[in-house]
């Protein structure tokens, strides 16, 4: 079935349904990334605005290269040179992006709920790339993508995380959307940042404090960058993080021999993971890096590519 | 002379509930009784100017008392002034309502507190009295010019949008005004559980991803303050409480003789943590709590732990409010909508309405130590409700300044009809 997105603001509010379309969509855009000739006329002539309040790097890279892939310009506004400095409001500094006329934005910013707030307040597509520790919805479109790819279903995997789930919007946005597809948790990491009301998301979750007990017949381990610049107040000292917590080879041990190990980036090796895990075979890490092109450029084409976006258009489009 | 006739009297402090007619003159009720004894009088009387009221049909019950809102005057008139903020008063039916004093300045001098009055004056609308700060600015070091205030006509101290900051000031604050036999009311909470929170810990809060304070945050400065209240043995007003354990050491300590009360908000007693999103009309502190703690509220205002209904009317501008969650002030407007509210439990049988009457009257004028009934030569306030008028709510259509309402759009049943200040009607529906 065909599905219409206007914008992106979670995973939370989207059907199995429309979560599969979304990967299908990205499998055709998965060849485009091994083409010699990238680049495609899909969306000459559409503006991408790219409105990133936090400092980001990878993901803004990602979807710049979405977006100059499809043919798509793209205007940038990061939060060290914006008018946020100065004093104006998000609200006010999006209405002056949104007057350039782009065809939609693609925010990241510090606040959870940011991107739904001024989504509600204008006429244009919003993308959120990441609001707070809210949700991350192309980083778990991209996990899954990488995990179908290697496990060619979702349904019934056991899927371990690992790390500071409270402040995680990948770890949210994972959940949600892994958990619609049947996959059962065990979240793991220090238990100040792992709360209860995980439990109440209406997804399979057991919480467990050691990592040994929650490696052990997992199918997917998401490894969870140690956010070391927020909210962690008062600070775990890191050798304890490393030594309970590290994705070392011997726990991963534990783990089905064929499972896989996803980072969201950016990876610290020697602190939440061992170099050893990280560059091993396992590891997807560079798949997910080059997925999450695949589901950005699907993600752009849907919201502001033809009108009338069914899956024949894009397939076309993407061959 | 005004005559209201026809209305059902409901005066807790006398234990009234009965189809009475009252005759204020001037600024003082003059005579409460049956319509017949009351038209007797009125014929021996020489002739004069006579207006009446027909109340029938509405309950006619002691004015109407706020012991919490925020007038915004001085120094932030673009989300309220002393007028518009008694205008949306007066159409809430509160003849009197307690401005805090964390205005700028912060009313923590007997010179602000006299221009609050003198605005307040000249506006013309409802009874402001004003609470005094605890500390000077409110900063939670030195005692403010408390007696000074006293004076000048404060009827409180508080130090409301933070705590008063340490067990040993609050103990100095309260020592002294049981001195000056003025209550000290608290807002509860542990700072460094708030820090950086702008909802309550939940679900709804790892689900939003929005920081979120536990509900111990109250509870844990409450235990502190009765402990405090103990000590000096000076009268304690919680403000706002709004989780079941605040409750309930307010509940034990009251058994245990303790001059402790608290007051309970429309939106604590409406709504839940499940209710918020990123609107950032839902965003007040102490922060909406779950579904057991409204429960818990519920049953305090039944059973009488709670003894005051208070607004907690917070006005911010629009601007203020249109921001992100975690920028935006928290606070929600609340006059207009109090009673409607309060309405909606006795319709659905939580609440008795002789009890209602008690948590806007008799409640509020307890816990400030001063009087509150029907009876000759009170003053005469008084406020006029229906029980089953229909309307919707428009925030649009306010009389404050600001918007910042989560009840924008509702429809209820019950509204104030009449409220009366001194003998004059400054609303009428």
């Amino acid at each position: 079935m065909p599905q219409r997105f206007r914008h992106m603001l979670g995973i939370e509010p989207l059907s199995a349904e429309q979560i599969a379309f979304l990967l299908d969509q990205s499998k055709s855009f998965q060849d485009i990334q091994r083409h010699p000739l990238k680049k495609l006329a899909t969306l000459r002539g559409k503006t991408v605005a790219l409105a990133f309040f936090e400092p980001s790097t990878r993901t803004r890279i990602s979807f710049a290269t979405a977006a100059a892939r499809l043919g798509a310009d793209t205007m940038n506004l990061q939060a060290e040179v914006s008018s946020l400095r100065k004093g104006e409001s998000l609200l006010d500094t999006v209405r002056t992006l949104d007057a350039m006329k782009p065809d939609c934005i693609v925010m990241r910013h510090s606040a959870s709920g940011a991107p739904e707030f001024v989504a509600g307040r204008l006429e244009i597509s919003m993308i959120n790339a990441g609001d707070g520790t809210h949700e991350h919805p192309t980083q778990a479109l991209l996990d899954a993508l990488t995990i179908r790819d290697r496990k060619s279903a979702l349904m019934g995997l056991n899927v371990t995380i690992l790390g500071d789930i409270l402040h995680s919007r990948v770890a949210r946005s994972n959940l949600h959307l892994l958990g619609k597809f049947g996959c059962r948790f065990t979240l793991c990491g220090p238990a100040m940042w792992l709360p209860r009301e995980l439990e109440c998301l209406g997804y399979p979750v057991r919480r467990v404090a050691r990592a040994e007990e929650a490696l052990e017949g997992a199918d997917v381990i998401i490894v969870l960058r140690v956010q070391q610049e927020r909210l962690h107040e008062p600070a775990l000292p890191l050798e304890e993080y490393i030594l309970l917590y590290q994705l070392t080879p011997k726990r991963l041990g534990l783990a089905r021999p064929d499972a896989l190990v996803l980072h969201p980036g950016p990876m610290i090796r020697g602190l939440e993971i061992d170099p050893a895990v990280a560059d091993g075979p396992q590891s997807c890490v560079l798949e997910q890096v080059t997925n999450g092109l695949a589901v950005r450029m699907a993600l752009l084409f849907l919201l502001i590519g033809a009108a009338s976006a069914d899956s024949e258009d894009a397939a076309d489009a993407a061959h | 002379m005004l005559h209201i006739k026809n209305g059902r009297v409901i005066d807790p402090a006398s234990r009234t509930d009965a189809a009475l007619d009252v005759l204020l003159d001037g600024d003082r009720i003059t005579q409460v009784g049956p319509a017949a004894e009351v038209a007797l009088s009125l014929a021996a009387r020489p002739a004069g100017s006579l207006e009446f009221i027909d109340a029938t049909g509405l309950i006619v019950a002691p004015g109407f008392i706020d012991l919490h809102c925020h007038l915004r005057e001085p120094g932030d008139e673009s989300s309220e002034t002393i007028a518009t903020g008694t205008a949306a008063a007066a159409r809430g039916g509160f003849t009197a309502v307690c401005p805090m004093p964390n205005t700028k300045p912060v009313n923590d001098n007997a010179s602000v507190t006299r221009a609050i009055l003198e605005r307040a004056q000249a506006a013309g609308s409802v009874r402001v009295w004003p609470i005094g700060a605890a500390s000077a600015g409110s900063k939670g070091e030195a005692l403010a010019e408390i007696a000074a205030m006293r004076e000048a006509g404060i009827v409180a101290v508080s130090d409301d949008g933070r705590p008063i900051a340490t067990a040993r000031l609050l103990r100095h604050v309260m020592d002294y005004c049981r001195s000056l036999d003025l209550t000290v009311i608290d807002h509860c909470e542990d700072a460094s559980l708030v820090a950086g929170a702008v909802m309550r810990e939940g679900r709804q809060s790892v689900r939003l991803g929005l920081q979120s304070m536990p509900a111990a945050a109250e509870s844990i400065a409450v235990a502190r303050d009765i402990q405090v209240a103990e000590l000096t043995g000076c009268r304690l007003h919680v403000a706002h409480l709004s989780t079941r354990a605040s409750l309930e050491l307010v509940r034990a300590a009251r058994q245990r003789g303790l001059p402790v009360t608290c007051e309970v908000t429309p939106h604590h007693f409406t709504l839940t943590d499940e209710d918020v999103g990123y609107d950032t009309r839902f965003k007040m502190n102490p922060p909406l709590g779950s579904r057991e703690d409204r429960e818990a509220l519920l049953a305090g205002l039944a059973d009488g732990t709670v003894d005051a209904i208070a607004t907690d009317h917070a006005p911010h501008e629009p601007a203020l409010k249109d921001v992100e969650f975690d920028r935006a002030p928290f606070g929600v407007t609340g006059f207009e909508t109090a009673l409607s509210l309060a309405l909606e439990l006795v319709h659905r049988n939580a609440l008795k309405l002789p009890r209602l009457v008690e948590l806007f009257t008799t409640g509020p004028a307890r816990v400030l130590g001063i009087p509150r009934t029907i009876a000759a030569g009170e003053p005469a306030d008084l406020t006029l409700f229906s029980v089953d008028h229909t309307w919707t709510f428009r925030a649009a259509e306010s009389a404050s300044r600001s918007r910042n309402t989560p009840f924008d759009g509702r429809s209820f049943r019950g509204a104030p009809m009449v409220t009366i200040v001194g003998g004059r009607v400054v609303f009428r529906r």
